[in-house]
This record gives structure tokens, sequence and C-alpha cells, in this order.
């Protein structure tokens, strides 16, 4: 049963993460800001809608939302939540895991490029340009997790993070750490890779692609996207946060609050920094290779 | 420049004191003319009068402050101007458009709006380019934000635009043709809001042209006042635009406050004279209403305590490296190109040149007082940033001296009838650049033509031309940097 705690808390709590990043940027921006909850209205109000299609569109275009908020939801089956385990576990199920990103963003892409937009086709083009980067980057700081732990199922992985462990591996830690929390930024085109917030179709990247999409198709994005936020948040807080006690609510508790302070941080990131120029993101990505790259030398060595 | 009838800023001519010469005389004295500090400030047909139209010149003396006019009468078709002078690109596409009237060797002659009975909304010429892996993006006249209407389109190679092409005239409302016959009850209204956000630089030009026409002499307080309108508009646009520039770049800090002090800005003007814009404040023969010597001691306080607030929400814009990153080396407008398409106000002087009407054509309260004029150099969006910035600081200054010593008299002076056959015309920096408006009256006094030239309609070319070999995404920061109007373009 304690293994559903993980994608239970991820369905729920979620678009919660979306709501304490954008109040924490009105707070420094000197704003009240939108209620926390405001990420659950969206998604609620966008469900009760109608959809409209373009003319040129086909069922590769309503297929995209779906594919793409399935393909997330199955990964909460494999994401564990610090050292509470997932539902799922499987020798190499961190390739599943990196498959079904992968997956739910092609489907997006699709969807986008059915559009005949050039703005989508822009939109897609540096998508899957710095996806292409992002991906590799994760296999090499999962890799290096798998390396110190000496498994390669992302549940034991976690739970192998024992104080002892982590403090043994720290340099390693804090490169994979700091790749992750990178790659939370790449992967959910928050700032400084992209700006969720902007209107300015030519500078975009991930809502442009979206532009079409309407009513509950809507909804699923907004609430897949969030998915992702929490699943690569997730990664993150759990390498973080050692707090391995085997009692439920106080690892469960710990975590939560680690992803509340992730949101407050990513937060704190956006309001402090601008955006990169685009032809500045792939060295951004690459940086965060290199940090996993030298951690995977350093447990080699 | 001898073949020219030469005025001053906001001094009137009798009509028939412009010479009229042949058009190949008229090309040669024109182009021989420009260049060693004299410019292009406008061409425009003035009139149609059986066989032909007449071209009328303005030519700005910056160095000496004068203005010289030349004529010419030409039938169907003339050798263009532009070939040998690229500032005079934009206006002889208005003439064609305006008046039928081909200029023979323009090198892309189509229309700059779509007035009535010519050519349909939207449906125009396009440059094309093309190759493997070229594409174009079209964006507009509908935009994603709470701007006018604008068509775009770029000729894309990958993210690199290789041509910018920008079509305007959705926002055509016939000012020109609406003020002519007048000064009619409604001209003031309409000259306030030829461009929205620079109702204090054509309600100065407007009152400017109406005052030289009848000879009426305004108050200096009226002078003081009118500049400190002017000034505080500047203010709150340079600042607002700062912020904007800091939203494209996602740089929130300051796109909060710079956007909360254009509207500290915007209120002094509203306990000025009522509106935050600044409508119904300037009235042919001077102003609307006074403001007593306290409360300009108060706004004095107010102005120098939102300097402050300006820098420090400004200050961390150019102390933020990632902000820095992206402004630097970004849309780079070179000096030569800015002088060669006749560029004006703040985007002219980033790119180095030194040229301001307050100072060079100087009319109003200008001629005893002006601020100290800033010049930048790189022409890039960083220096379109800083140049805002230091004209602020200068305006600030300029304002606490205005504001310390208004001056006296009646705010407002009786206007007499307007002369007839008289051509009169204002030059007036706006925040965005040199406003010009010509009139011309009639035997009756009233207007026989009455021209407009907003900074944007000689800018929104730089625009195209800074945007060359930048990434796609960079235009929005680009634009902002610029923030040229659509309406006052299209009037």
């Amino acid at each position: 049963m304690s293994g559903f705690v993980s994608p239970v808390c991820a369905l729920i709590f979620a678009p919660l993460l979306v709501g304490i990043i954008n109040r924490t940027k009105a707070v420094v921006a000197g704003r009240r800001g939108p209620p926390l909850v405001q990420p659950y209205w969206d998604v609620a109000k966008y469900l009760q809608r109608g959809v409209v299609y373009g003319e040129v569109t086909s069922w590769l275009f309503r297929l995209g939302p779906v594919v793409n908020l399935a393909s997330l939801a199955a990964a909460l089956l494999i994401v564990p939540f610090g050292g509470l385990g997932a539902p799922l576990n499987f020798s190499g199920d961190l390739i599943v895991l990196a498959g079904l990103l992968a997956l739910g963003r092609f489907a997006t892409v699709l969807a986008a490029l059915d559009t005949g937009s050039s703005f989508e086709g822009m939109g897609a083009s540096r998508e899957v340009h710095f996806a292409a980067l992002a991906e590799p980057t994760l296999f090499l700081a999962l890799a290096t997790l798998a390396r110190v732990t000496g498994s390669f199922s992302l549940t034991p992985i976690y739970q192998g993070f024992t104080a002892t462990v982590w403090v043994h591996a720290l340099p390693a830690v804090v490169l994979v750490a700091m790749t992750l929390l990178i790659l939370e930024l790449v992967e959910n085109n928050r700032i400084p890779v992209d700006d969720p917030t902007t209107h300015l179709e030519l500078t975009m990247i991930h809502e442009v692609m979206v532009l079409d999409h309407s009513g509950p198709e809507l909804a699923f994005i907004h609430y897949a996207a969030a998915l992702r936020l929490w699943i690569l948040g997730s990664l993150l807080v759990g390498l973080v946060v050692p707090f391995r006690s085997g009692s439920f609510w106080l690892e469960g508790t710990a975590m939560l609050l680690g992803m509340a302070v992730l949101a407050v941080a990513i937060g704190a990131i956006e309001s402090t920094m601008a955006r990169y120029q685009l032809i500045r993101v792939p060295q951004f990505i690459l940086g965060a290779a290199t940090l996993s790259a030298v951690a995977f030398i350093i447990i080699l060595v | 420049m001898k073949h020219f009838a030469t005025t001053r800023n906001a001094v009137p001519m009798p009509a028939e004191a412009i010479p009229l010469i042949s058009i190949e005389s008229f090309r040669r004295e024109v182009l021989s003319t420009i260049g060693d500090g004299r410019r292009l400030l406008l061409l425009a047909g003035i009139s149609q009068d059986g066989g032909g139209t007449r071209l009328l010149a303005a030519l700005a003396d910056d160095s000496n402050g004068e203005i010289g006019l030349c004529s010419t009468v030409v039938g169907t078709s003339y050798p263009a101007l532009t070939p040998d002078c690229p500032a005079a690109h934009y206006f002889e596409r208005e003439i064609y458009e305006q008046w039928r009237l081909r200029p023979e060797g323009h090198p892309w002659l189509k229309p700059v709006r779509f007035p009535p009975g010519g050519a349909p909304i939207g449906e125009i010429d396009f440059f094309k380019v093309s190759g493997s892996e070229i594409h174009e993006v079209a964006v507009g006249p509908v935009h994603a934000g709470v701007i006018e209407p604008g068509h775009f389109r770029f000729n894309c190679h990958g993210e690199r635009v290789i041509h910018l092409e920008i079509s305007l005239g959705y926002q055509h409302r016939g000012i020109e043709r609406s003020l002519r016959g007048g000064p009619h009850k409604r001209s003031m209204y309409v000259a306030e809001t030829i461009a929205g956000d620079t109702t204090a630089g054509h309600a100065t030009a407007y009152c400017q042209v109406l005052e030289a026409l009848s000879a009426t002499e305004c108050s200096p307080r009226s002078h003081a006042l009118r500049a400190v309108a002017l000034e505080l508009e500047r203010i709150a646009n340079h600042i607002g635009d700062l912020g904007a520039l800091a939203g494209d770049v996602g740089f929130l800090p300051s796109g909060a406050y710079c956007a909360r002090l254009r509207g500290d800005a915007l209120n002094m003007t509203a306990e000025l004279c009522g509106s935050r814009l600044g409508r119904g404040w300037l009235r042919p023969g001077g102003v609307a209403c006074d403001a007593g010597n306290e409360m300009l001691g108060q706004m004095k306080r107010n102005i120098v305590q939102t300097e402050h607030d300006m820098r420090n929400a400004v200050d961390l814009l150019w102390e933020s490296s990632s902000v820095r990153a992206r402004f630097e080396n970004v849309g780079v407008l070179t000096k030569g190109m800015a002088a060669d398409l006749g560029v004006v106000g703040p985007a002219a002087r980033a790119s180095g040149i030194d040229r301001d009407s307050r100072r060079d054509l100087p009319a109003g309260l200008y001629v005893d007082r002006r601020p100290a004029i800033a010049v930048g150099d790189e022409g890039d969006v960083f220096a379109r940033a800083l140049q805002r910035w230091r004209e602020i600081e200068n305006s600030v200054a300029f304002l606490t001296q205005v504001l310390d010593d208004a001056g006296s008299g009646d705010v407002i002076s009786p206007l007499g009838p307007l002369a007839p056959n008289t051509i009169a015309l204002a030059v007036v920096e706006g925040w965005r650049g040199e406003i010009v408006h010509l009139a011309i009256t009639d035997a009756s006094g009233r207007f026989l033509q009455y021209k407009i030239v907003d900074p944007s309609f000689r800018n929104w070319y730089a625009l195209a031309i800074a945007m060359r070999d930048q990434a796609i995404s960079d235009f929005p920061l680009c634009n902002k940097s610029f923030n040229l109007s659509y309406s006052g373009h299209d009037l």
C-alpha cells in the first residue's frame, strides 16, 4: 500500500508547486499574487470549457495532450518519493522513465507540428533541440546515482541513499543535485531557459507549442506540466533530503517540505535572473552534463 | 542653403516665399545640401492644382538652428531621391500613396498605409527570400499582447533573421485629412491623440503651429508648464519602457518596479492637469490650467524622490550580468546607418548621433533653458536602454530647475485669426524623437494642408535594419528598445 503514496502525493500536490512558484515571484516583485491553489482552479476551469480545433489539424493534434498526460502519469508509477518507494520497480526502470518523459514531449511536438503554424514549428524545433541535450544529461546523472548505490532501479537507488552512503558520496551527490536542478529548469521551461509567463510568441519555447490547444486538452497540458515539474523535482529533493527513518509519516512530511522549498527556490531563481539568449541555452545544459560527468568520474575512481 | 527660403522653428513665413524650382534643380539642390549637418526634415506633396503636384522639402540645419524650404511641381512621375538619400525612402512612398505620383527609381515602392480607395488592407508585396531551409514567419496584425496592430514578416534561415519587413497602416484614421479646413473645435483633441503616449509632444507641436500662424505670444509661465508636460511624458515613457525591456528578458524585479514608477510619473501629470496622459492640458495660446508655485515646489520634491526610486530599480538592470548578456550586442544600429535613414530621437542618440531638437531647433522654453543632451555610441539594445535612463536623469535635473522658477504671466493668451497664405513648421523633441508639424493656410486663414511626421514614421525602418542577422527570438526585445508608435505612423 505504501507504494502508492508517491503517485497519490504527486497527483494531489503537483499543481501546488506551480502555485508556490507563482506566489514567490509575485512577492519578490512586490505584488500579492494569485492564490496558491490558482493552478487547480485553472485546470478545473479549462475542464469545463469547450474545445476549438484548427481546420488543418488532424487526430495527431488531439492525441498530443492525451499521450503527454498519460506518459507522465505512467512515469509516476516508477518514480520514488525519497525513501518512499514507487508502486513499480524493476531493473532498468530509470531508462523507462527517460523514455516516458521523451514520449510525452514527442506527442506534444507532433501536435505542435500538426497545426502547421510557423510559431509552433519554431517552438517545436527549439524544444527538441534542448531535449536532445537534456536527455543524455539526465542519463549521466542517474547513472552516477546507480553507480553509488549499485542498483539499476529508481526505488532501490533512492532507498539506498541512507545518511552514511550520502556522506560517503557527498561530492558526487552535490554535483548530481546541481545537474538535476538545472534539468528541472530546462525540462519545465522555467527561467533562465524559457519564460512561462511571456506573451511574446517569437521568444517562447514550450508555451508556443501549446497555443492552439483549448478546453480540457489545455487542462491536460497544464496538469501534465505540473506532473513533469513534480517528477524531476522529486528526483532532486529525494537526493538532497537523505532522510531514511523508515517512518512513513516523517519521510513523507520531509519530502513534501523539501518540494515546497524547491518551489520557492525556483521562484527565487526566476525572480533574480533574466532569460538566456536562446543560443546560450545549449551551453547551460552542457554545463549540467559536465557536472554529472565529473560526478561520475569521482564515483569511478 | 541658397535656393532655399530659410525660417526657424515655429516662425511663420508667407507661402509664396518658398522657392519654386524645376524638378531637376530641386533634386540637385536637396541632395547637395543634405549632409554636413543638414538633413531632411520632411518631404511631402502639399497641393494639387491643375497640372501637377507641388512637392515640398524641408531641410534642417542643426548647427544654425535654421529650416530651409524649397519646392517643385511635378506631373505624374519624377526621378526618386531615395537612391541617393535613403532618408527620403518612407516620404516618397507616402507621396506615391497620397498623390499617385511615381518616384521613378525608388527601390521598393509600395504604399505605407491603406487609405480608402487604395490597395485592400494588408494585401501588399513582401520581399521574397528563397533557398533551402528558408522559412517565413508572419506575426500580426493581431498580437498576443495588448498592443496596436501591425504586421511583421520575417524571412528566416533557422533562427536567424535575414530580413524583416514591417507592414503597417491598420490604424489609419485620416488625421491629416480631418485637420484640413481647420482649425475646427475638435482639432486640438485630434492633435492630442495622434499618438496616445505622446500627447504632450503632439499637442505642443500643434499649439506652436497655431501660435506661429496667429502671431500669438505665450507667457514664460505657459512655456515652462509646457516643458514640464513634455519632460514628465518623457520620464514616464522611458521608465515604462525600461521596465518592459526587463520584462521581455524575464527579469521580474525591474519589470515590476518600473511599471509602478511609470504610474508615479503619470500621476504627477494628473495632479497638474487632471489627466494622467496630459489630455486637455496644453491649449493654443498657452496651457488650460495653472499650478500654483506651492504645488510646483511639492512636485519638485516628488520628482526627486521618484528619481531615487527609479535609480534603484534601474541599477538592478545594469548590475545583473544576465540582463547585460541579453542587451549587449543585440540589434545594433550603426551610426552611419542611423544617419542615412534619418533616424531621430533616443534611437539616433544611442547610435552616436548628437542631435536633439530641444537644442538644435529650439522653441518655447527651450530657447532659453534646456536639459543636458546625452549621447551614446554603441547603438545596441543596451545603448538604447542606457540612453533612456540618461535622458530621465537629464530631464529630472532640468525639471527641478524649471519647477523652482516657472516664470510668470497669464497661462493662456487669446489666439487671433490665422494669417492667410502662410506656412509654419513646428519641431518638438517628443520622448520618442523629433515631431514635425507643418501647416499651410489658404486665403481665408484655414488649413489648406496639415502635415504630421511622427518620429515613428522615420524610425520603423531602422528597426527592420537593426534586426538583420539577429536571432528571431530577440525581436521583441529589439522592438521594445525602439518602442515605436503604430498610430503615430498610420495617422
